[in-house]
Formats: structure tokens, sequence, C-alpha cells
């Protein structure tokens, strides 16, 4: 049950993305900054985390919920550092993705070269 | 020559063809949801028979995606992979991955520091930075709320 | 002797008498690969970067056009060249070895024209015996420059182009020219231009250059009409570069409006140089590459051959960096139209 809801709901997100896409002229770039800061709002709106909890992988993996972990760093860090929190939280919280992005992203440039597109 | 540049406008819209809208969110659709579902079977992996917590097997998993999609970009597949499936492989963790690797691995031929090291962030910086903003702006909000609260 | 608002006539109408073409893997796998000089397997050239690609082409490109008209570096007076890169690296780089005084050109994809006007113009006006124009482009180096890594992966719109990867040269010389004869052949000659003015119609689109860039082809091939006081069944074809099949809608439609029904000569160098279907190019080719390994590998053969005697050729360019788009500024386009002529034989041997 548990993949059929990771793959509806990250299906769903994913198909109405491409909408977005198709129909308006936005570029990848700036719709992944969208998702990221819709993500960090939908968390701060109570909104994202029984949602995650509920759809499991599916609500995790797309941006959205990379957006809602930078808000639920934040919120923690604050809960226990105070205002201080509000710097640490965000990237403390990504930074197992952040991290494995750059290192895997850097070795990655050391091992391959470009290919042509076809 | 006189042109109205809103009629032109209209009429190129006119005349551009559009990708056809339900094929390419179906594609998305299914790419998106395989994406997500082997991301639950690596969580299922991780919290069972590995052992690990909730919150540390989670980390674990988006590790794992990101490391396979750095691969993928490697070996040319996940252009391929975005091309078939749009959004569907956009928009999961996998093609922020893509979007970090692929710069680094082009802009080599320009120097570690200024080649690689610059343009990593090309197009995932925006993502990390707003991201960050929008999280510290929302916490101020949250942290004013609760000193005005108490 | 000046035509009309934009044009030049040449009363010694300079000769084409080389053209060489390299291309890429894609655009030898093209309706027009079996055409080219040259095709290489590797978009790479077995360089180390794509710019490095891209200058390999220049020099291959130039050198080919000059064995094939048997002259070497120090028979050509100036150079005429460019290409889509940033300080036009490709040319600079490709180029240094000749040895030959250079003119860098940037008129984005319709460099190719614009190096053949200035070229001819120096060459009729006397001031030089023999001039080579030549404009390359890379598919790797546009789009890393202009959109994306190559690893990135994107969906491209149906009216996107492909950038073509090529160069073309051509040699472009006096009828006679001072210092003995040509190895080259009578290709075509080189009749008159219209040189193009920048025409904006406040397109915004990146991904649709055909409908940014026909404005320009219509005002230029209008123009000539104008300036010339011929329509368009004066010319066995009119081809335009790299409009792609949204552009040639456009463009049709904007001369129709005006009285001249093209369908019966209109050609595009970027539909013709891949096939559509197949190749997954979506709305056709574009890159100054384009237009110049088209012109040199089927337009410039089938003039020499007699089989068209009149072409006008309009590369067509699109006036954009990524500056300019990120600043929200519109895509203003540019082309620049060559008259190319059939040369009849002096005398004919009717006993052969």
């Amino acid at each position: 049950m548990e993949y059929v809801k990771a793959f509806l709901v990250g299906g769903v997100i994913c198909g109405l993305v491409q909408i977005l896409l198709d129909r308006t002229k936005l570029m990848p770039g700036r719709v992944m900054v969208l998702l990221v800061v819709s993500g960090c709002i939908l968390g701060a709106l109570g909104i994202y985390p029984p949602f995650l909890e509920w759809a499991g992988a599916g609500a995790a993996v797309p941006l959205l919920g990379f957006g809602n972990t930078l808000w639920k760093g934040v919120k923690e860090a604050m809960e226990t550092e105070g205002l201080l929190g509000i710097f640490k939280g965000g990237l403390t919280a990504s930074s197992a993705g952040i991290g494995a992005a750059l290192v895997f992203g850097y070795i990655g440039a050391l091992l391959f070269k470009p290919k042509m597109k076809e | 020559m006189e042109i109205n540049k809103n009629a032109y406008d209209a009429y190129v819209k006119e005349v551009t063809p559009v990708n056809r809208l339900w094929p390419d969110v179906g594609k998305a659709f299914l790419t998106g949801g395989l994406i997500c579902t082997l991301a639950q079977g690596l969580m299922n992996w991780l919290t069972g028979p590995m052992g690990q917590e909730k919150e540390a097997a989670s980390a674990w998993m988006l590790i794992l995606l990101i490391g396979l999609s750095i691969l993928l970009t490697g070996f040319g597949l996940y252009p391929k992979l975005v091309k078939f499936g749009g959004a569907g492989a956009l928009v999961p963790i996998t093609g922020f991955a893509n979007s970090v690797v692929s710069p680094a691995i082009e802009y080599k031929a320009e120097g570690h520091v200024f080649g690689v090291g610059c343009k990593i962030f090309t197009i995932a910086g925006p993502v990390i930075l707003f991201g960050v903003v929008t999280s510290w702006g929302l916490g101020l909000i949250w942290w004013i709320g609760r000193v005005m609260g108490s | 002797m000046q035509k009309g608002k934009a044009s030049i006539q040449f009363e010694c109408p300079p000769w084409i008498t080389a053209a060489g073409s390299i291309a890429g893997k894609k655009e030898g796998e093209g309706p027009l690969g079996a055409l080219f000089d040259r095709t290489k397997e590797d978009d790479r050239m077995g360089k180390d970067n794509w710019e490095e690609a891209e200058s390999y082409l220049q020099k291959e490109a130039a050198g080919l056009a000059m064995k094939k008209a048997g002259l070497s570096p120090q028979d050509i007076r100036y150079l005429f060249g460019g290409d889509l890169l940033g300080q036009l690296i490709a040319t600079s780089f490709g180029l240094m070895e000749f040895e030959i005084p250079l003119f860098g050109l940037y008129g984005a994809c319709s460099t190719m024209g614009e190096a053949m006007s200035l070229a001819a113009m120096t060459v009729g006006g006397g001031f030089a015996d023999r001039c080579i124009a030549l404009a390359s482009s890379h598919f790797a180096t546009a789009e890393k420059q202009f959109r994306f890594p190559l690893g990135y992966g994107n969906q491209r719109p149906y009216s996107a182009t492909w950038t073509a990867t090529g160069c073309g040269a051509v040699v472009i010389e006096k009828e006679k020219a001072a210092g003995g004869k040509t190895k080259g052949e009578k290709m075509a000659k080189i009749t008159g231009i219209t040189t193009g003015k920048i025409v904006d119609f406040g397109l915004k689109d990146s991904m649709n250059m055909g409908a940014a860039m026909a404005p320009a082809a219509f005002h230029t091939i209008w123009q000539n009409f104008q300036d010339f006081g011929w329509d368009q069944d004066h010319f066995d074809r009119i081809i335009t570069g790299d409009l792609g099949t949204v552009g040639q809608k456009i463009l049709l439609d904007l001369l129709r409006k005006e009285g001249y029904d093209l369908r019966q000569q209109h050609m595009d160098c970027g539909i013709e140089l891949y096939d559509g279907m197949k190749q997954d190019t979506h709305a056709g080719g574009s890159g100054c590459g384009c237009s110049a390994i088209t012109l040199c590998a089927m337009i410039l053969p089938k003039l020499k051959t007699g089989e068209w005697k009149r072409v006008l050729f309009v590369p067509t360019g699109a006036l954009l960096s990524t500056v300019s788009f990120n600043e929200g500024r519109s895509v203003p386009g540019i082309a620049h139209g060559v008259i190319l002529e059939h040369i009849e034989e002096e005398k004919r041997e009717w006993n052969t």
C-alpha cells in the first residue's frame, strides 16, 4: 500500500508541475525554486508534515519535501537555540542532501566528460 | 511598416505548435511515480533490514538517490530520462542532483576553482538560496509570534 | 553600384570559386549528409573541449576551401569570419595560424550572409583579389553558452531549433584575379547584396527563434524586391538561414500580406539540414554553421550546374545574449541577403 501511495503522490506532484512547465514559459530553474519555496511555506502552515507522514517517499523525494525539510530544521533549531536557530536550522537539516550533491557532484566532475545530447 | 507587437505576439502563439499536454503529464506522472516508488523501496530496506531510524533512513535514501542520479548524468542517461519524463525527472531530488553535477562536468574544462567550483551552483544555487531565505523569513515570523505571544 | 535603400549591385560580380564544408555527426546523418566535404563522427573532434572543437571546424573548413581553389594562405587577402561564442573565440583560435588579415564578425546566425556581403564588397570594390568568408557553430558550445550544460536534463519545446555543428567557408575572388589563375571552379557569382536592419517585433521567447527572426527575413526580402524592382519570380529559390518550420510559416504569411507569394521559391536551410521526424530536432536547425554548410554543400553545387540560375540567400540571426534575455529584453532579428547567380560558360562546346 505504501508503494502505491508513494507512486501516486509522487506522480501527481510531477504531473501537476509538468502542466506548469508546458503551459507557462517558466524555465525549469524557476520551477525548482518555486517548489522549494512552496515546500517551506506549506511546512510552516503545518500542511506538509502530516501529508509527508501519510504519503512517505512520494512527498519526501520531490523538491517540495526539500523545502519542508528546511522549514523543519529552522523550527526545531529555534526551539532549542532561539533566534540563532533560524540561521542554523535550514542548512543543518538539509546538509545531508546538499553535502551529498556537492561531494558526489565534484567526484562526478572528476570522473566524467561532457557528452553530446542526442 | 507599422507593427503591433501585441498582435504579433498573439499571432505567433497561434502558429507555434505546443506540446500535447496530456501525454506529457502522463509521462511525468509515470516517471515521478516510479522514482518515488524506488525511494519508498529504499526507505523500507533502510528501516527494515538495515535497522536505521526513520530520520537517518530518510537522509540515507536521499543520499543514495543523489548518487544514482549523478552516475546516470555522468553516463549521459539522465538527460534522456528528463526528455521522456519532463517534470517527473526534474522535480524529485534526483533532478536537483542532476542540476548540480551537469555544470560541474561541463565546466571542468575551465578549471577546478573557476570552472567546477563556481559553476556547480549555476542551476542549483538559486534553489538553496531561496530555500534558505524563505525558511529564515518564516522562522523569523514564527519567532516574533512566539515572543509577542509569551 | 548602390541600389535603392539597402542594396548593392556589383558591376564586376565577384565569383565564388571554392566552398569547403565540415559537419558534425547529426548533420552527417541528416538528408544532406552525403554532400558535405567531411563529416566527423566525434563531435569533440578529438579535442579537449567543445570550443577547441569548433575552432578545429573553422580551420578545417577554411583549409578545405583553399585547397579546392588551389590556393595557399598567402593568396588570401582577407578573412571574414565569425561564430556564436563570446568574443569570437572559435574564429580567432581556429584561424590564427593561417596568418591572414582577419575581420571577425558577429551577426548571430546571419554571420555567413554578413561575411559574404563584406567579402563581396571588398573584392567588388577592388580592395582585394581573394577573400574567404566563413562561419561556424557547434551544438555543444552554443548550448553551454546560451542554454544549459549538456548533462542537464530538459525538454525542448516544438518551436525550438537544434544548433548545427559545422563550418562552411567560401573563396570569393575577382573574376580574373590578379597574379594568375585559380584552380577553383566557377561555382556562382555574387551579383548583389541587400543588407538587413535590426527588426524587433518584441518577442521574448528564446525557445522560438524562428518567430523572432522571421520579421527580419521578411524585411530583407521585401527590401531586396523594392531596391531592385523585381519580385519572387526573379529567383529560382529564396533560401533563409534558420527560420525552421515555425519561422517559415510566419515569413510566408508576412510576405503574403504585402502581396508576395513565396511558396514556390522559399526554402530554409534549417529545415533542409535535418530530418525533423527521425532526428527529433523539432523546428529545424540553427546556428551560423547551419546556413554556411547548407550553402557550401547544397546551394552552391546546384548553382554551379545551373539547376538553379538565381538564388537569394538570406541567413537569419537572433541578436540576443543571456544577459539581454535575463534582463527581460526582447529578441531582435537581422537577416542579410546575398544574390547568387549561375555563371554561364563563356564558350559552349557543342561537339562533345
